[in-house]
């Protein structure tokens, strides 16, 4: 029997193994990629480790949930700063109130109805309202409310500065649910007749409802730490101001910022307990908002 | 005449429901249109109401608006108030921000999207974007009373060594305080950290598969398919993100007034100067808003930070060939 070559088994080609050269800068590639990562996990970790063990021992006292500043003495270890939390979450709402109805309607127009130019133009503007500064339109609030309307400082005007920030996140996040509904259901529903407007209401809104709350609950969080609309457009108070229209009202950054020129030692904690209770704030919106998005979701499958 | 009764009846109540849809289809319309017409006046307004206030003090204005390092508006029959100093205290605060955060934003975005285990990967990236949950004022206070201590050692270092630079020569603050440009430029980074991340991961994720796989099928190591296919496809992204970054930067106000020192000289772009940027100089003026050509002046610099951001920002949207999201 002669050997025939082509009987013979294959030689794999030679492939040159990956020279070590290319492997270091892979791995140095590796390892740069995944310090970077930790890099920004150091800040995180750092920032809430030092506002929970300065501000934890001011939020552990009874009074601070239940007492205001009124009457207490720089030095002093009491009081609380409910009027803080109060204003803070009114201002929150009423920017919610506001925001909410225009920004969904808005995405609504740009989703269903808009094609265009007028839809162009409106999403240029979102997108430049969304990078337009917080005290530019604390400045623009106050040109307009106060200085020429002639309305005095309050914390509604906060609020209306704060609409100006929330609308642009509200407008996305709906935009980004509603677009998320699949076109079957929209036109099952236009071959049953229905008009578009019914559609929307009753068909497209529904589904895309939870993703829609759970964005307004992290635009509020996120309104909620604005500190730039507080110091040009509202006076702080030691004590509480139930009226959003009228006078002086404290809120959580406000109180910080005005603690922080308290030389004293229940000052600085003061400022670590108010920040301490505004990141806890947000927390809570953080998780209600998973909650929605998690639970609703899942109620609907 | 039943049969013709009976389709007159069903036409019309067709027509009757169509109009019905139409008419309510019309309202609802209308009123969406209103909604999105109301953020364009929304902006419209804004653009005129401040140049409506700060006229009047523009005028009044006795020393050069552009160029004038000055900014005294005690007096009002002398206003004297330039933006000279606050763009030279924003512009090396937020470009300094940006040198820091925008090669570790893409290094994470790019560990996120190749790197980590598929699982891990949206957990981690919404750890990253809880940095954009932390509120500014928290930022400031960490960043004065806890990193600036820890910075001082290393701008001390390089004020010795490297002062010959202008960036580390001596500045018109002292070290001691940390109350720099140099400590602020460090907050600010963290600040606009999860927003460059999350435009440019976005931008990443999209690589089309096939670059991958074709860059993996000559041999590629990992390292060079992303070199090779996800830089450049996403180096669009890479340019909005760090947009949208520095508009963050430049328009942040709380944190930076916080931490900055007020400073009696003018600086010499110095990364050790203090000093106001355009938006602390605004908040730190806010309470004496009373008398309206002071008040217009402060306005006058907030017109120039709104035109400064709207021009980074439509730079953004111009780069991304589109719109932006990263909320």
């Amino acid at each position: 029997m002669t050997t025939d070559p082509l009987q013979l088994p294959v030689k794999g080609p030679t492939f040159h193994p990956t020279s070590a050269r290319r492997r270091a800068k892979d791995r140095i590639a590796t390892i740069l990629f995944a310090t970077s990562f930790v890099i920004a996990m150091v800040p995180l970790v750092w920032v809430l480790y030092t506002v929970i063990e300065q501000g934890l021992a001011a939020v552990l006292s009874a009074s601070w949930w239940n007492r205001s500043l009124a009457g207490v003495l720089p030095d002093q270890m009491a009081g609380g700063v409910y009027h803080a939390i109060y204003g803070t979450i009114v201002q929150a709402a009423i920017a919610a109130v506001i925001s909410v109805p225009l920004g969904v309607m808005a995405a609504i127009y740009l989703v269903e109805f808009g094609t265009g130019r007028f839809a162009r133009v409106t999403t240029f503007m979102v997108d430049i309202l969304a990078g337009v500064p917080s005290i530019v339109a604390a400045l623009f609030i106050f040109a307009l409310w106060i200085a020429t309307l002639g309305f005095p400082q309050s914390a509604f005007a906060v609020a209306l500065a704060l609409v100006l920030l929330m609308l642009p996140v509200v407008v996305r996040n709906t935009e980004e649910m509603l677009k998320l509904v699949p076109d079957e259901l929209r036109e099952a529903s236009y071959a049953l007749g229905v008009p578009k407007w019914k559609t929307i209401v009753r068909i497209v809104v529904p589904t895309a409802l939870p993703g829609m709350i759970s964005g307004v609950l992290l635009a509020l969080a996120r309104v909620m730490g604005e500190t730039a609309p507080v110091l040009v457009l509202v006076g702080y108070a030691r004590s509480i101001n139930y009226d959003p229209f009228n006078g002086n009202m404290a809120s959580l950054p406000l109180l910080i910022y005005t603690e922080l020129t308290n030389p004293e030692a229940a000052g600085r904690l003061r400022v670590w307990g108010a920040a301490l209770t505004l990141i806890l704030l947000v927390a809570a919106l953080y998780i209600a908002a998973a909650f929605v998005n998690k639970y609703l979701t899942r109620n609907r499958a | 005449m039943v049969d013709n009764l009976h389709v007159s009846s069903q036409s019309s109540q067709e027509a009757g429901l169509r109009t019905g849809g139409r008419m309510g289809d019309r309202i609802f319309g209308s009123a969406a249109l209103a909604a999105g017409g109301t953020i364009i006046a929304a902006i419209a307004l804004m653009a005129l109401f401040l140049i409506v206030r700060a006229v009047p003090s523009l005028q009044a204005d006795k020393a050069n608006f552009l160029t004038s390092s000055e900014f005294s508006t005690a007096d009002e029959s002398n206003l004297r108030f330039g933006v000279a100093e606050l763009f030279q205290v924003t512009v090396l605060s937020s470009v300094f921000a940006l040198l820091i955060a925008v090669p570790i934003a893409i290094g994470i975005a790019t560990f996120l999207t190749n790197y980590a285990p598929r699982r891990a990967a949206k957990p981690f990236a919404v750890l990253v974007d809880l940095l954009a949950a932390v509120p500014s004022i928290v930022f400031g206070l960490w960043g004065i009373f806890v990193l600036a201590p820890r910075l001082e050692p290393v701008a001390r270092f390089l004020n010795d060594h490297l002062g010959w630079f202008f960036l580390f020569a001596d500045g018109n603050v002292s070290l001691a305080g940390g109350g720099t440009i140099f400590t602020a430029g460090v907050v600010l980074a963290v600040m606009i950290l999860p927003i460059i991340t999350s435009v440019t991961r976005e931008v990443f994720s999209l690589t089309p598969r096939g670059h991958v796989e074709a860059a993996q099928a000559l041999g590629a190591t990992k390292w060079e398919v992303v070199r090779m296919t996800v830089f450049p496809y996403g180096r669009s992204g890479m340019i909005a993100g760090s947009m949208l970054g520095l508009g963050r930067a430049l328009g942040e106000t709380v944190a930076v007034l916080i931490i900055l020192r007020a400073a009696a000289q003018a600086g010499h772009w110095s990364l050790f100067d203090g000093g106001y940027t355009f938006a602390s100089k605004i908040a730190s003026a806010a309470a004496e808003f009373s008398s309206k050509l002071p008040t217009g002046a402060y306005i006058a610099a907030g017109f120039v930070l709104f035109i400064l951001t709207f021009i980074v920002n439509a730079l953004a949207r111009a780069a991304a060939g589109g719109r932006v999201s990263g909320g």
